[in-house]
């Protein structure tokens, strides 16, 4: 992806505008949505009560966001406790979630051993983890390893990641084995070539993990909703969906909820917007044969 | 031999070094403990503990007592709900969500590789956001399908006079299951849609010409003898993430109605019916045995997936 690829012959490249106009209901309807709520958030009380509702806000305001973050909501605790805990156990999530699937994947691709091809198969069956699925027995293994409202709940189910070890396995597979020999042959441990010579060159694929882990780990409110009890340690997602509730669906709240989910929402986006295209040349070897 | 020989003798001599040597000779143990440990502890035992508890009674207070089959045979021949409500949405959501997303992200897919750079990054980013909302998926739509007047759907539909009444999206019977399709469909275009993308976007070019040369007269033909066989591996692995997609996210039903069980059971699927007996009856066993009923229709599903798209050998 570092250059733009001729996928076509010339003489099927005209006449791109029909794509356009076949594309144009499908992003508009993937992007209204967004824009909505996206407005919504900026919009005074009488804008949000207007009727017939306005999609464009006249008169911009911070007055949800204000809102949001003033603790007198359903809960006694400021927001910035609920921030503090989701951008602390985010990043520890992702830190660690990429170290060890560049560890694994190392391991799995480049090293022979016995047991290897059995690991490989089940992360491979693996990929198709449903993890609501087995919410329940999860649930009862929290509670027998002593986890329960513990901070460690929010990390450790999140951090053995399928579909990270598969994707940094698959791109560590394109990296030529004689690099490894030759650090070898110059008396490098394999500690030291995963940390000299195998992470600098998965970037790529450890910026999609990283990201992948990061869409899970902000977004995650199964910890707080049954792990933890105490307020202080849970969530921002899970504080939003508090706060914005269906169930408790008034004006003003979709006001502030609008407002929390664009807090939740553009992180991610200026994340994926920065590592677009590594993860792009990643997926590129995601094929399963 | 000798230059063998020596480097071992050098090692043996200097103690740190040969335990350096040791650890060596095991990294990729040591490199793997830690996947292995989370991976055994979140996702291996609690899917060997929901097969063992599906064959008990188990209220998580009293220890479990082994009923054998009693739970699937409970599900199949005296849940009514199970039967009449829960497997019928179920089916119709895996169908509409799993092959209908997977369908729609692989023309979408391929649409934008017809694109130049700058659009297809852009319309790639905007397709791509809405899987990013996770938990706030359901508020978006919550706002837009809310049910009173004010709810921005029934506004529209009020002023163009299509409706008389506002719609109880939600809460209505008859809307909430077409809801929840949308719901899914709209954050349907994952890390699988990007992996097609890519894996369309890297076709030899030459392929086509070749095509071309050997008679290949249109794009339909074009991508079917061309590009479906070029990206097969990544339309597994697309196949594979929809699935996962299609299973992992059906919670919304019930966060999107606000209930537990949805309002006559309208958008009730196997995964909120687990949750209703695990965390609300507390009936673990039953509701295990649900989840293996889950796991099973996942594997099963993914088996259609590697037939399709695996190698043919």
């Amino acid at each position: 992806m570092t250059k733009i690829k001729r996928v076509h012959p010339r003489f099927l490249r005209q006449g791109r505008l029909k794509f356009y106009i076949l594309l144009l209901p499908i992003v508009a309807f993937m992007l209204l949505p967004i824009l909505y709520i996206f407005f919504h958030a900026f919009k005074p009380m009488d804008e949000l009560f207007a009727f017939p509702p306005k999609f464009i806000t006249r008169h911009p305001t911070m007055e949800n966001f204000r809102r949001l973050f003033s603790s007198a909501n359903s809960t006694n605790y400021p927001l910035s406790i609920y921030l503090f805990n989701s951008i602390l156990t985010s990043l520890i999530t992702v830190a660690a979630t990429v170290l060890m699937c560049a560890a694994s994947g190392f391991a799995l691709s480049k090293k022979q051993f016995r047991g290897k091809r059995l690991i490989l198969e089940v992360n491979q069956a693996a990929l198709m983890f449903v993890s609501v699925a087995v919410a329940i027995p999860r649930f009862l293994i929290i509670k027998s390893v002593g986890l329960m409202d513990n901070y460690l709940s929010h990390i450790l189910p999140l951090l053995a990641m399928p579909v990270g070890l598969f994707l940094v396995k698959q791109f560590i597979d394109q990296v030529p084995s004689a690099l490894i020999d030759a650090a070898q042959i110059d008396g490098c441990t394999d500690f030291g070539i995963l940390f000299r010579i195998i992470l600098p060159v998965i970037k790529p694929a450890l910026a999609t993990v990283a990201i992948l882990a990061f869409q899970q780990s902000w977004n995650s409110v199964e910890a707080s909703q049954k792990f933890i009890d105490t307020e202080q340690m849970k969530t921002f997602a899970y504080y939003i969906s508090v706060v914005a509730s269906p169930s408790g669906n008034t004006v003003a709240g979709q006001g502030i909820g609008a407002a929390g989910v664009l807090f939740l929402f553009v992180p991610c986006l200026i994340l994926f917007i920065f590592l677009q295209s590594k993860v792009m040349s990643a997926v590129a070897h995601s094929g399963i044969k | 031999m000798n230059s063998i020989a020596r480097p071992s003798k050098r090692r043996s001599a200097l103690g740190r070094r040969s335990l350096l040597d040791r650890l060596n000779r095991c990294s990729h143990w040591i490199m793997l403990a830690p996947f292995l440990i989370c991976f055994t502890l979140f996702i291996l035992l609690p899917v060997l503990a929901a097969i063992g508890l599906s064959f008990t009674r188990f209220d998580s207070v009293q220890a479990p007592s082994f009923v054998g089959l009693q739970n699937y045979i409970d599900i199949f021949s005296s849940d009514r709900r199970f039967v009449q409500n829960v497997i019928p949405n179920t089916i119709i959501y895996a169908v509409v969500v799993g092959p209908g997303g997977y369908a729609l992200s692989f023309v979408l897919a391929w649409i934008l590789a017809q694109l130049s750079r700058g659009p297809r990054t852009v319309l790639a980013v905007i397709l791509y956001s809405p899987s990013m909302m996770g938990a706030a998926t359901t508020l978006v739509w919550s706002t837009i399908f809310s049910g009173d007047k004010m709810g921005y759907l029934n506004s529209i539909l009020l002023s163009m006079g299509i409706i008389r009444e506002p719609v109880a999206w939600l809460t209505s019977t008859e809307t909430l299951l077409p809801v929840m399709l949308v719901v899914a469909l709209w954050s349907s275009m994952g890390v699988g849609f990007l992996a097609m993308l890519s894996g369309i976007l890297n076709v030899n070019a030459e392929l086509y010409e070749a095509g071309r040369i050997d008679g290949v007269r249109n794009r339909l033909q074009e991508v079917y003898y061309i590009t479906i066989p070029s990206v097969r591996p990544q339309m597994l692995f697309g196949a594979v993430m929809a699935l996962v997609n299609t299973f992992n996210s059906p919670g919304m039903g019930v966060t999107l109605s606000g209930s537990n069980p949805t309002p006559g059971y309208a958008g009730q699927l196997i995964v909120n019916h687990m949750d209703d007996y695990g965390f609300l009856r507390y009936e673990m066993g039953y509701a295990a045995a649900l989840s293996v009923i889950l796991l099973i229709i996942v594997w099963l599903s993914s088996r259609v997936a590697y037939k399709l798209f695996g190698d043919k050998d």
